[in-house]
């Protein structure tokens, strides 16, 4: 990985509406006397680290109680259906089955998601267990329990339903048709989001060049390694389920599904075994709660992988629809877009997903005048929820492509055109809020293009090689009119060992370590004595969950706040023990000493004095995001505390006769702002490339009326050691960034760019677009098919 | 359904179970015995998370009844490196690249690689990339794997990479 030095952030035009201006040393940024860091900036193998490699990590279904019985849900086998008839008495005669239940046994049968927060969505309700009706294939309509997996298994075989099929709708374009069915009563679009700003008609009228297309992309499986798992427990009349989740707040929703008060449902999350948005909704926490607080037994749930790709929530399809107005230089003026995207048949967290769809929507341009709508549409596929860049990755695909299009149409330097386009710190977003930090988006494509080389030459004859790249922006923070906020508490030891709590839950990509390393910088603790006890509603103060790239905002601010609020305090202390001003403290290797080094103290001894002078050794504090308001009907407000910009570029080889693609090169570069820990970054960066160019070439979830053609993993490509180049990896710090000491998130953006990055690779390759995703090798073909017909038609003129 | 009482050799241990014919050994490993670094990732043998050394061979322990493995000498990640003691020098590697993220395929890529490295300690990047192509993993595009595993073929003891010969 190689870092890149900022060049000067260009100079802005008069902002509409004064920013906020970003002050480095304010709040997140590093104080003088923390500038030399000693932690941060390093790649300490954690504690997390070690347990993975060394296999002693404990994940959701490694957890096993005396009396644990095996839950399993039984699922639809059809679509669309009335059910006439569920028969449990099979099921519940066969020996070993401890409990059938349905949706008669659920006290408050309803999960209901304002996703949006009250800004105009419809309330619809998801039901635990379907009722009378399901709207898709895979949805839950009774769990059972039994002694173990295999009866539990063929008890759900011997749940017998009778339905009675009703009309379905398979795609979020035929359920916008005014005949469309129904797929709840209160209509098909769940949320219709419109950002406006400036005169539409007279901005296109004045244009040099028009590009008007239509992009499409598709079902993704999120694909973690660790399916959806869990283990549920009574323990002093507490239901307390310890599961694979990155949201442990959902435990007021499983108190409501149950009827109980709030103290009585705990939520432990375990380490995951990957998330990527997947866990971001509740999995199997409702049917464990379920069956724990019916058979007061400890209950494991585990769906299978089957189980997982029938059912889990996917990606968002959208269908993108973009019209662009440039001026004769290649200068936006317009963008007019609509998006749909498939909810399929509930809710979950599509309303928001179609608002970061919206408010991203013209990407890392200024575009003086637009309108963008963006609706989330019910349909009767699975739901589609939360996955890594939340409609935000979706929409690059589209204005990468307009960008790219304008370029081809005016016969400029992609290069150039960005150059031109580029938003600036002070600039508006698509929602009209002024960015706040700095935008070095050019220095990250000058870095990733750098880093491809030379360009290759096409391994054999009828083989062609091309070049492309991408940039993107992805915020990082919930949706601000959230109002954020999350909790760290932080305790020193009598031995000077130190303990974290934090609410946070872990994916696997350093939650809970990059904690360690900001406290280790600030208050001098060796790594090797933190300990950090995360993710349980019981016993850690709340982080919120760990989505939306917002853990390192918002934990690693709320744990910076903590551990320099415990310094401050103990800082009178040590100032008195040691006779040295309270500034001049250095706090390093367990020590608190004077900066010369003659005077000093271990921190046990700091924390005896401490004692003494009834000083506390321990912080509990709340960091809070600023917040603001979007107001709908105008299309024009606060949207995200703040973005990461980056570019990736690729080389692939297209086989003219086959369509295959192939990544010869790629390339990435991200401004993080400051990376706390490098390998960590970079490891981020990678593995999203990965992800997204296995979205680009080869993950689809490829169904006919909602039933998926295959639910093998066998089937659902996922990108193997085989597919991938290796990526090279820049990184720019250019010091601004909201989060701990000027960091920014990492964890979505590098998902962003991909896509387009590949798509405009194979254009340079064989001159057409693909505008549809993934790109796989029949699509290619009929590109060179569509290609050599518009070549002979031209000819024949 | 006919249960059998086997005998299983894991990590030079015997274990007796009594367990139903179409138990597999993952069931069998990971909640029988007790072993949760041979993990659940798909049943279909194609992830490899649940990999373990079947007679010095990687195989998934999803795909086998417990009742075919009588005979045969199991290994898991922590009969190949045993937690109480220092880690392996490829785990090593392993911290020292980040080449585990959520961690889930770990024991799996580990046992995998630790077999290409005694069979062919000279593999080259690309046959690494080929011999890891039956490991999924979702966090790492492999490379940080790949690098880790090239690290210690070219210096496959802690004397040598001292000796600086990872160079």
């Amino acid at each position: 990985m190689t870092t890149v030095q900022p060049g000067t952030t260009p100079d802005t035009t008069e902002p509409p509406q004064a920013p906020t201006e970003f002050d480095p040393d304010a709040d997140s940024g590093p104080l003088e006397r923390e500038r030399n860091f000693r932690v941060v900036g390093q790649s300490p193998a954690h504690h997390d680290f070690v347990n993975k490699v060394r296999g002693t990590l404990l994940y959701a279904a490694d957890w096993n109680l005396p009396g644990m019985i095996h839950g399993k849900v039984v699922r639809s086998d059809v679509g669309p259906a009335k059910i006439v008839r569920i028969d449990t008495s099979a099921a519940e005669r066969l020996e070993g089955v401890v409990a059938v239940l349905t949706a008669a046994d659920v006290p408050h049968n309803a999960i209901v998601e304002h996703a949006s927060g009250g800004l105009g969505e419809l309330t619809v309700e998801q039901p635990v267990l379907a009722r009378d009706r399901v709207r898709y294939v895979g949805e839950p309509v009774a769990v059972v329990a039994a002694v173990d997996p295999e009866t539990a298994a063929e008890a759900a075989d011997l749940v017998d339903i009778d339905y009675e099929p009703l009309p379905g709708v398979y795609s979020a374009e035929d359920a916008l048709a005014g005949d469309a069915p129904l797929v709840h009563d209160e209509g098909n679009v769940l949320v219709n989001w419109r950002l406006e700003r400036g005169d539409l008609d007279a901005a296109f009228a004045k244009a040099a060049v028009v590009v008007e297309n239509t992009y499409r992309t598709q079902h993704v499986e999120h694909a973690y390694m660790e399916t959806e798992a869990g283990v549920g427990w009574l323990e002093n009349d507490v239901v307390t389920l310890r599961v694979s989740t990155q949201v442990i707040e959902h435990a007021v929703e499983i108190a409501a599904i149950l009827g109980l008060p709030q103290n009585q449902v705990r939520v432990i999350a375990s380490y995951m075994g990957g998330g990527f948005g997947g866990k971001e909704d509740m999995t199997v926490e409702p049917y464990l709660a379920l069956l724990v607080w019916r058979t007061r037994r400890p209950v494991r749930m585990i769906w299978s992988r089957q189980e997982s790709i029938l059912a889990s929530t996917k990606r968002h399809p959208f269908v993108m629809h973009y019209r662009t107005a440039a001026d004769e230089d290649g200068r936006i003026l317009a963008v007019d877009a609509d998006i749909i995207g498939d909810a399929g048949a509930y809710p979950c967290l599509s309303a928001r997903v179609l608002f970061a769809a919206a408010a991203l929507s013209t990407g890392p341009y200024r575009v003086p005048v637009l309108r963008t709508r963006s609706r989330a549409v019910f349909t009767n596929n699975v739901p589609t929820s939360a996955f890594r860049g939340f409609g935000a990755m979706q929409v690059v695909f589209a204005y990468e492509s307009q960008i790219d299009a304008v370029a081809t149409a005016l016969g400029l330097d992609r290069e150039e055109v960005r150059d031109r386009n580029y938003i600036a710190k002070g600039d508006l977003t698509a929602a009209g809020e002024p960015l706040t930090t700095a935008v070095a988006i050019a220095e990250t494509r000058r870095a990733a293009l750098e880093s491809l080389g030379a360009p290759a030459e096409p391994s054999g004859p009828n083989k062609v090689v091309g070049r492309g790249f991408a940039g993107s922006m992805q915020p990082y923070g919930r949706t601000i009119w959230f109002r954020d906020h999350a909790s760290a508490w932080v305790t020193l030891q009598p031995d000077g060992t130190l303990l974290i709590r934090s609410g946070v839950t872990d994916l696997g990509a350093g939650q809970a370590a990059s904690l360690c390393q900001i406290a280790s910088e600030i208050l001098g603790v060796p790594l090797s004595d933190i300990s950090v006890y995360i993710g349980d509603t019981a016993l850690n103060p709340p982080a919120g969950g760990t989505f939306a790239t917002r853990q390192l905002y918002m934990s690693g601010n709320a744990i910076l706040r903590a551990a320099r609020k415990l310094r401050d305090q103990l800082s009178t202390v040590a100032a008195k023990e040691l006779g040295v001003p309270e500034d001049a403290l250095v706090w390093a290797d367990g020590m608190v000493r004077s900066e010369n080094g003659d005077t000093g103290m271990s921190l046990p001894e700091l924390v005896r004095a401490a004692s003494e002078a009834r000083v506390d050794t321990s912080v509990l504090t709340t960091w809070r995001a600023r917040s603001g308001g979007f107001d709908p009907q105008k299309g024009q407000g606060n949207t995200f505390p703040d973005y990461t910009f980056g570019t990736h570029a690729a080389e692939v080889e297209v086989d003219l006769e086959t369509g295959d693609v192939a990544v010869l090169k790629y390339a990435a570069c991200h401004d993080v702002g400051r990376a706390i820990n490098p390998i960590r970054v970079q490891g981020q960066i990678i593995g999203g490339a990965a992800q997204g160019i296995g979205y680009a070439l080869m993950e689809d979830c490829v169904t006919d009326e909602g039933h998926p053609l295959s639910s093998l993993f066998a089937d659902y490509l996922v990108p193997s050691s085989m597919d991938l180049p290796d990526i090279q990896v820049a990184v720019v710090e250019s010091g601004e960034g909201r989060g701990p000491l000027n960091a920014r998130g990492i964890g979505e953006p590098p998902i962003g760019p991909p896509a387009a990055t590949i798509a405009s690779a194979v254009e340079a390759a064989i001159g057409v677009r693909p505008k549809q995703l993934p790109i796989t090798a029949e699509r290619v073909l009929a590109l060179l098919d569509e290609r050599d017909r518009r070549q002979s038609t031209k000819e024949q003129q | 359904m006919i249960r059998t009482q086997l005998t299983l050799s894991v990590n030079n241990r015997e274990h007796e179970v009594w367990v139903r014919n179409d138990r597999t050994l993952l069931d069998v490993l990971h909640d029988d015995l007790g072993m949760p670094d041979v993990r659940y990732g798909c049943a279909e043998g194609v992830c490899g998370t649940c990999t373990v050394l079947l007679d010095g061979q990687p195989v998934s322990a999803c795909t086998m009844y417990a009742v075919q493995a009588e005979g045969h000498e199991i290994v898991t990640l922590r009969g190949w490196s045993d937690p109480r003691e220092d880690p392996h020098p490829l785990q090593k590697r392993f911290l020292e690249r980040g080449a585990s993220q959520c961690g889930f395929c770990t024991a799996g890529v580990l046992l995998t690689a630790a077999t290409l490295a005694q069979r062919n300690p000279k593999a080259t990047r690309d046959e690494i990339r080929h011999e890891l192509v039956g490991n999924l993993c979702r966090c790492t595009g492999y490379q940080a794997i790949v690098d880790a595993v090239e690290d210690y073929l070219r210096a496959p003891t802690e004397q040598a990479a001292e000796r600086g010969e990872a160079q």
